[in-house]
């Protein structure tokens, strides 16, 4: 079953009852929250995700409230609680579902040592990945949403995981989100596009989430492998440009927009040093989406 | 009252975890994660031979903090090395506390367990010197406040905690093991005097068996926040467990805590290993000196047998935030008297907030 296979009634009551059990990836989430914005925008957002048994292991357990305070009448908040811990000051109400996005990449990032994670975004065509990373402003969400309205398949906007024990891209389909220009510059991409309502004055700016496409939440489980590495970098009026990187060049770049790299020790860099080796590395730079979609397709092509 | 929680169990008798459903381990491993016993509890699993019993979707959270616990391992190791070279020249004698000395002298609860910083002793002549030389290295004084500052140094048994300015970790300077204004003055020059040296390691020491022990004992039962309070009974059993074993220990440790005026927190530690981790302790050790009497005791039972629980939903009841906040009232105390700490809460509440 699916969420979407909930009328938004039953949706409703399992978000205020015991919660709501849906898989992402290789994790499990228990979402339990009586705000509408959170469950609206998860109905929105995640109707193709799989729903859980009420028998199944979840690892996340996650509860968004507003805070039983002064704060509910002036100002209102919004906390996040995993297992009853707060990982984070709580935010303003309006934020509320950016907050549910945001914490459950923190539940991921903190936990998760079984991968190396990669702040980067990842997508895939015919088996083969193309790795995005980069700081945040350079595009990398922006182009991966572009890159998914193109066909290809999205593993993350934002958290790359290679499994430690096999090397394998393991993704998690989630909603990709998009900030400030970006959101209408999708919208003028992609006509139809679903996304979330934006949410203002975040402190990343406007921020708004796009719908995983189908397939790519049904095709979740299946991993795959890196064949590129590409750092975008969003530049005004610059022609495409893909310059070819060293893989000592690359590698040290990808070590530094990694989570957990040194946390992993010898292990990490084994692992990190097997996907770079395996991949084409480039730096990328472009102004619109259009002729960057174009080259990373052209290169994909290029080299089968 | 609540139910026994499960890791308690868990740690007494790690048999039972071949029983436990899938329900019993998503409980499990979430009080773990909350006591900050995650990667312990799989330490327990790997020495029961329990790899191939525990449900894969539970173990790999255990196998996650592991991981993480042995990073920090390795982490205390290289800073240990490092404090030892920034120190070299000063010739001070440097004995390592607490956790970095469970793990530098390889003893069991240094297994599976996390850190926050590194903690040494030193005499009180030679702090100044020590600060000096960790400075020239590259740590920094964490508190910038004047009164902070005064409140460490005056008050405290350690200097303000100092951080490195690139790594970020933190090392707590200490001349003794509790405040210079509290109850209780274990003396320094003994525990110094006593101290073992490191295999290898020549200007670092650690404390005595019966030593350690007690340290760990009088820092938990003087501990103001015992969210993590099951964690250190934990490393207390692990140690008596380790040390136990030689039968010489037991009156030696018994001989130590009179000589160092610390019966009071070696009687509680003993009594709460027991009740709450089934810790093997000979009963004429058990009832030895130090108890208080009977009602002051029926009330610190009530109080510790909750705060030192795990701090998770399903090992809470009515009474729990209620214990934490009078054990840390107490804890405060102890550490004490009461018209400086009126006076120190006066200024931190006044003074110190209309400067932040």
């Amino acid at each position: 079953m699916r969420l979407s296979d909930l009328a938004p009634a039953q949706l409703r009551a399992r978000c205020h009852g015991g919660g709501l059990r849906f898989r992402t990836g290789e994790f499990s989430i228990c979402l339990q929250t009586r705000l509408t914005s959170v469950i609206d925008a998860v109905a929105l957002l995640y109707a193709q995700f799989p729903l859980l048994d009420d028998d199944a292991y979840i690892d996340f357990p996650i509860v968004l409230e507003r805070p039983r305070n002064v704060r509910r009448w002036w100002r209102p908040q919004v906390r996040f609680l995993v297992d009853g811990h707060a990982p984070f000051q709580p935010l303003p109400l309006d934020q509320a579902y950016p907050m549910f996005e945001w914490g459950l990449n923190w539940c991921v990032s903190a936990h998760a040592h079984g991968y190396l994670m990669i702040h980067a975004a990842v997508v895939e065509k015919n088996g083969r990945a193309a790795i995005l990373p980069a700081p945040p402003g350079s595009g990398k969400s922006t182009l991966c949403a572009a890159l998914v309205a193109r066909g290809w398949r999205l593993l993350s906007d934002e958290l790359t995981l290679v499994r430690v024990s096999d090397r394998a891209l393991v993704a998690l389909a989630r909603p990709i989100s998009l900030k400030n220009q970006s959101i209408a510059l999708i919208r003028q991409f992609q006509p139809g596009v679903v996304a979330s309502r934006p949410v203002f004055e975040t402190q990343k700016g406007t921020l708004a989430h796009v719908r995983p496409p189908s397939a790519s939440v049904a095709n979740a489980g299946q991993t795959c492998r890196a064949a590129w590495i590409v750092f975008p970098r969003y530049e005004a009026g610059a022609p495409v440009r893909l310059a070819p990187l060293t893989r000592a060049r690359a590698f040290m770049r990808v070590a530094d927009n990694c989570f957990n790299y040194s946390l992993l020790g010898a292990r990490g860099f084994d692992v990190l040093g097997e996907l770079v080796d395996a991949a084409h590395c480039y730096d990328f730079s472009y102004s619109t989406l259009d002729a960057a979609v174009g080259a990373i397709e052209q290169l994909a092509q290029a080299q089968p | 009252m609540i139910a026994p929680p499960l890791l308690l169990r868990a740690l007494r008798e790690p048999q039972s975890l071949r029983a436990y459903s899938l329900a019993h381990w998503e409980l499990l491993v979430r009080q773990a994660r909350r006591a900050n016993l995650l990667a312990s509890l799989h330490e327990t699993i790997l020495a029961q031979g329990l790899q191939d019993v525990v449900p894969a979707a539970a173990l790999r959270h255990a196998e996650w903090a592991r991981t993480l616990a042995d990073k920090h391992a390795e982490a205390v190791r290289w800073e240990v090395q490092l404090i030892g070279q920034a120190l070299a020249a000063t010739g001070v004698t440097v004995t390592l506390l607490k956790g970095a000395a469970y793990v530098l002298a390889g003893l069991p609860p240094a297994r599976g367990r996390l850190f926050a910083d590194v903690d040494i002793l030193v005499a009180k002549s030679e702090l100044a010197r020590v600060e000096a030389a960790l400075m020239l290295h590259g740590w920094m004084s964490t508190h910038h406040d004047a009164y902070d500052q005064r409140y460490y140094r005056r008050w405290m048994h350690e200097l303000p905690p100092m951080r490195h300015a690139r790594r970020m970790t933190v090392i707590d300077v200490h001349h003794a093991i509790l405040p210079e204004t509290a109850r209780l003055r274990p003396s320094s020059d003994k525990l110094r005097a006593a101290a073992v040296t490191l295999a290898g390691d020549a200007p670092l020491r650690v404390l005595a068996p019966v030593d350690m022990l007690l340290h760990s004992a009088t820092h938990l039962f003087h501990e103001a926040e015992l969210e993590q309070g099951l964690r250190d009974l934990v490393d207390l059993d692990r140690l008596l467990r380790h040390f136990g074993g030689d039968s010489a220990f037991w009156p030696a440790l018994a001989a130590r805590a009179q000589e160092l005026d610390l019966q009071r927190p070696l009687f509680y530690a003993l009594r709460y290993c027991v009740m709450l981790l089934g810790t093997p302790v000979p009963s004429a050790v058990q009832q030895g000196a130090g108890a208080p009497h009977a009602v002051l005791l029926a009330l610190m039972d009530a109080l510790y047998l909750r705060a030192l629980l795990p701090a998770h939903a399903s090992c809470t009841d009515a009474y729990t935030a209620c214990a934490r906040a009078l054990l840390y009232l107490r804890a405060t105390w102890l550490r004490m008297p009461p018209l400086l700490l009126v006076r120190h809460l006066l200024h931190k509440a006044l003074l110190s907030r209309r400067a932040d």
